[in-house]
């Protein structure tokens, strides 16, 4: 059986056990698409990563979480505009980033660059640009990661709650 | 004639004492009364401003440990070459060498239907491509025969497959990578693992399959996976440490030992050091700070430049304002305090200091940096700084050693 960390499988356990109830609330709403976007079929995403989905809410946002059996995990962070605001991701691998950053994965490319070329090396990375802040961590097979645009934050909404 | 008997015996004696003097400092070949030196484990690293260092100043590396590594066509003792500038990764698996720093013509590793193989291995924040060739890999005394390893950037392969750049941008040459080739000597015994042997959605598709007709993933087996070198050798195999002296202050150039083996000779004994044993499938164990423990969120690495912990808005301490991934209090914070928890219920107990990454790295020159701290969010990377005054231990997964079975770390 493919290895996935504890804390994915104690998760998926949880979904098993109520994942019917959690798809029920969630395949009703729209879903997300990636950071910055407007939300769209929650089916493209999930399809895309083969995964299961589960959804929750806050007062301030929702979180679409897609588990993909790859042992990646990416949560989607929603504003009440429909936005997302923020992304997070834990895994086995990086999730397909171009698909998580959208329209903000070249900004990101070319942030990685220009940081790593004024201080090359490796480890965590932090990228804070006035329209984008991206955290990158971890080590082979267990990588994470968040991503999220300040000016969507929803009132309120720390960028602590973004993982 | 009794005399004689005497006078012989004492020269007999005589010759008998120099030729061991002899034998112990030259290396003589043994005999029953001397058996020959077991080769040496003890290889030399240096944490210095490395390769990447000689493209300009502003290459130079800040906390990386630096060794050289020997590799031949396997089975060959002459074509050979060695690599310095080896990055030394505890937190990877598997050796990496840049096509640009390789000499030799190594072979390629194919499928069943003789396609050749080629990888696409995400780090933190870029991604290395490059073919899966096949060496003999020796450093200090220990040899990994018929060892797959990654050519970064190998010219065969000048196309990246398109979801191979999903993982952010490729490392491919001494400026981008910072080092001529990494040894990664994790806890785990292949880089993948049993994903990347099963086909369908659960794998990763880190391993490509390139017939003339592009790259595509494919399943690879465990045994032909990127392998950690450690276990292929023929003693030593279960494991590492690293030692290197206190640093107080940011300094050129500092010298440590890596050691293979844990508790097989003696001189890697893990003496007073707390087993951690981590998550089988993470490699992470957890983290006490301030009250609050983050499961399956620690790890020690060797490969990461700082101790990067939690953020910002949890520490109170500032990022600094032109590079953000380090921390930059007003004035050093002393005395933090964490403690690192193991799945078997162990604790070790850390206190660290982080100081400001500006003042830290004003001097170029300067690649050995103390309480050198950073951000990340939620996790506990424990990086080169906490390995300064330290002997931190790395278990492979499945190997005996008498703290136990692997995978763990120990400090």
């Amino acid at each position: 059986m493919y290895r996935r960390c504890a804390d994915l499988c104690l998760k998926s356990e949880i979904w098993r056990i109520a994942g019917f109830a959690f798809l029920a609330l969630a395949l009703p709403f729209p879903a997300p698409a990636s950071l910055g976007g407007d939300m769209t079929t929650v089916h493209a995403d999930q399809m895309r990563m083969q995964g299961t989905l589960r959804s929750t809410n806050t007062q301030a946002y929702t979180v679409h979480e897609i588990q993909a059996p790859n042992g990646v995990a990416v949560r989607e962070f929603v504003s009440p505009a429909g936005k997302v605001f923020g992304v997070a991701w834990q895994g086995t691998t990086h999730p397909d980033l171009r698909q998580v950053l959208g329209t903000y994965f070249d900004q990101f490319t070319q942030a990685v660059q220009a940081e790593r070329s004024r201080h090359p090396g490796h480890g965590p990375l932090s990228i804070q640009t006035p329209g984008l802040v991206v955290q990158l961590g971890g080590h082979m097979r267990a990588f994470a990661g968040r991503a999220y645009v300040p000016q969507m934050m929803p009132t309120g909404v720390r960028a602590e709650e973004i993982r | 004639m009794r005399r004689d008997t005497v006078r012989g015996f004492l020269a007999l004696t005589l010759i008998a004492v120099l030729g061991s003097i002899v034998g112990c400092g030259g290396g003589r070949s043994g005999s029953a009364e001397n058996p020959p030196p077991p080769a040496s484990n003890v290889q030399p690293i240096t944490v210095n401003a490395g390769p990447a260092a000689s493209l300009g100043s502003n290459f130079n590396s800040v906390n990386v440990a630096f060794t050289s590594v020997t590799i031949c066509v396997p089975g060959s003792t002459t074509k050979c070459q060695t690599i310095d500038g080896i990055l030394v990764d505890t937190g990877s698996t598997g050796f990496r060498v840049l096509s640009s720093a390789l000499t030799l013509t190594l072979p390629q590793q194919t499928d069943s239907s003789n396609n050749p193989i080629a990888e696409c291995l995400p780090f933190v924040s870029s991604t290395v491509w490059g073919s899966v060739r096949t060496a003999d890999l020796t450093i200090t005394g220990e040899a990994a025969s018929s060892l797959p390893i990654q050519v970064i950037g190998d010219p065969n392969f000048p196309t990246i497959p398109s979801a191979c750049t999903i993982f952010g941008p490729p490392q491919d040459d001494l400026a981008s990578f910072g080092a001529n080739g990494i040894l990664g000597i994790g806890v785990f015994a292949q880089d993948c693992g049993g994903g990347c042997a099963t086909s369908g959605a659960s794998n990763p598709g880190l391993y490509y399959t390139c017939p003339s007709t592009g790259c595509v993933v494919t399943t690879e087996s465990l045994a032909k996976q990127s392998q950690n070198p450690v276990i292929l050798f023929a003693g030593d195999n279960n494991g590492s440490l690293i030692m290197l002296p206190s640093v107080s202050a940011p300094e050129a150039t500092v010298s440590g030992s890596l050691i293979f083996g844990i508790g097989t000779r003696s001189n890697n004994g893990l003496g007073s050091a707390t087993v951690l044993t981590v998550d089988p499938s993470s490699g992470n164990f957890s983290t006490t700070f301030n009250g609050q423990t983050f499961t399956d969120a620690g790890f020690i690495d060797a490969g990461s430049a700082a101790i990067f912990f939690l953020d910002s808005g949890t520490t109170g301490i500032p990022d600094c304002a032109d590079a953000p991934f380090f921390y930059c209090p007003p004035s050093i914070i002393k005395n933090l305090k964490a403690t690192n928890m193991g799945t078997n219920g162990a604790n070790a107990p850390v206190s660290f200091d982080v100081d400001n990454g500006d003042s830290l790295l004003s001097n170029v020159n300067n690649s050995a940096i103390p309480n050198l701290g950073g951000p990340f969010s939620g996790d506990f990377d424990w990086g080169l700084p906490f390995f300064f005054g330290r002997t931190v231990f790395t278990a492979i997964e499945g190997k005996n050693t008498p703290g136990g079975t692997g995978p763990y770390q120990a400090y």
